[in-house]
């Protein structure tokens, strides 16, 4: 926001000179032209910054799933969130489109995976968590579990859960 | 292993990347100059006069950062007209023929290669010589970086990268980011699924909250 009061001030300045210049005098041309440049290299910081929280954003969605945690939404601005949100709408459209009926889940199975079922180690409490077939596991801290894989491998890239191998 | 986020790169050759923060930053590095004709109520923010009205006189030198450099150069040379940083002169030019490896590059301005390539820009007679010049050291100095790189495994490399400019530290990161996945394949590690390394970094650092 301070860049934008920035930017306006000075393009209000060049506008000033400019209608001077008009008027004759020629050798203000270079105060115009370095008072450009500055206004350039404002834009190109700013937008470089925006893009790059763009991309940051982009790999957000493929790190912590559909849903994001509270801390990171609240230092996003509104238009990011609806940014995410489309993104969001847009990589569901594209996994439901390819392979068959069902769509394929891309954000599974990142790795090759060698085995249906692994053993994790929970790292953090984290409550009660239900598979397939109707049981809960409780996650508390140091519990280790013989789990399917599609079901942890968020938790084990959000870091709650440990994959262990023997 | 895989990472989700890709920030831009830096541009190649004579074109900088719009978006690239890390050519933004290159950018930034000062250029010697000397104004070619006398510039209006410039002085004070370029840090040479008093008031806001005074004026450069013709002549006089400057120290500009290369994107003003950039945007005030002209063909017809009406404003600015550049000097070459002395480390790309003549008497740098024959260390670096001699022998490259031992030069600091670092600290003689840690944009060496990308600031040079847009040195390339403004019209100056010595040019050829300094495309080859770059050139060369690159060639010579790229066979260490690779030995070191894939060498030093889960050792401290701050000894081996202090020396490097930063197209080079990225080369040595790139490559000790292969050596350690080779690692882990052999280790029977790469089908371990592992917490994303944003998550982690999320993790550590605390919120604060930003005021405005």
């Amino acid at each position: 926001r301070q860049v934008l009061e920035e930017m306006r001030a000075l393009y209000e300045r060049n506008q000033a000179d400019v209608s001077e210049a008009k008027s004759g005098r020629t050798d203000l041309i270079f105060l115009i032209r370095f008072r450009h440049c500055c206004l350039l290299r404002n834009q190109r910081c700013v937008l470089a910054y925006l893009y790059d929280r763009l991309l940051r954003i982009r790999a957000l969605r493929w790190e912590y799933g559909s849903v994001l945690p509270t801390t990171i939404q609240f230092h996003m601005s509104a238009e990011e969130v609806e940014w995410f949100n489309q993104y969001k709408k847009s990589l569901a459209t594209y996994m439901r489109s390819v392979g068959g009926e069902e769509g394929l889940d891309l954000t599974q199975d990142i790795k090759p995976p060698k085995s249906l079922y692994i053993e994790v180690r929970c790292l953090r409490d984290y409550g009660e968590f239900e598979i397939d077939d109707g049981t809960t596991i409780l996650l508390k801290k140091n519990s280790q579990h013989f789990l399917p894989r599609w079901k942890c491998e968020q938790l084990i890239r959000q870091g709650v859960l440990e994959h262990i191998l023997s | 292993m895989c990472e989700a986020y890709f920030p831009v790169d830096p541009g190649l050759g004579l074109e900088e990347n719009f978006l690239s923060l890390d050519d933004i930053l290159m950018s930034q590095e000062k250029l010697p100059g000397r104004a070619e004709s006398a510039l209006p109520r410039l002085a004070f923010v370029l840090g040479q006069g008093v008031g806001t009205g005074d004026s450069i006189p013709e002549g006089s030198k400057l120290e500009i950062p290369l994107w003003l450099a950039k945007g005030l150069h002209d063909s017809k040379r009406r404003i600015i007209s550049v000097e070459l940083p002395k480390i790309y002169k003549e008497a740098w030019r024959t260390v670096f023929s001699a022998d490259a490896n031992v030069v600091d590059l670092h600290k003689m301005g840690p944009y060496y290669y990308g600031f040079g390539s847009q040195l390339l820009n403004f019209d100056n007679p010595e040019n050829p010589e300094i495309a080859q010049t770059i050139l060369q050291t690159f060639i010579s100095r790229f066979r260490r970086i690779m030995d070191s790189s894939q060498n030093a495994y889960n050792e401290d490399t701050s000894a081996l990268v202090v020396r490097l400019d930063e197209l080079e530290r990225a080369l040595f990161r790139a490559g000790q980011k292969g050596l350690i996945d080779f690692q882990c394949w052999e280790k029977g590690q790469a089908s371990q699924i592992t917490m994303s390394s944003m998550v982690q970094n999320y993790g550590k650092r605390k919120f604060t909250d930003m005021d405005g």
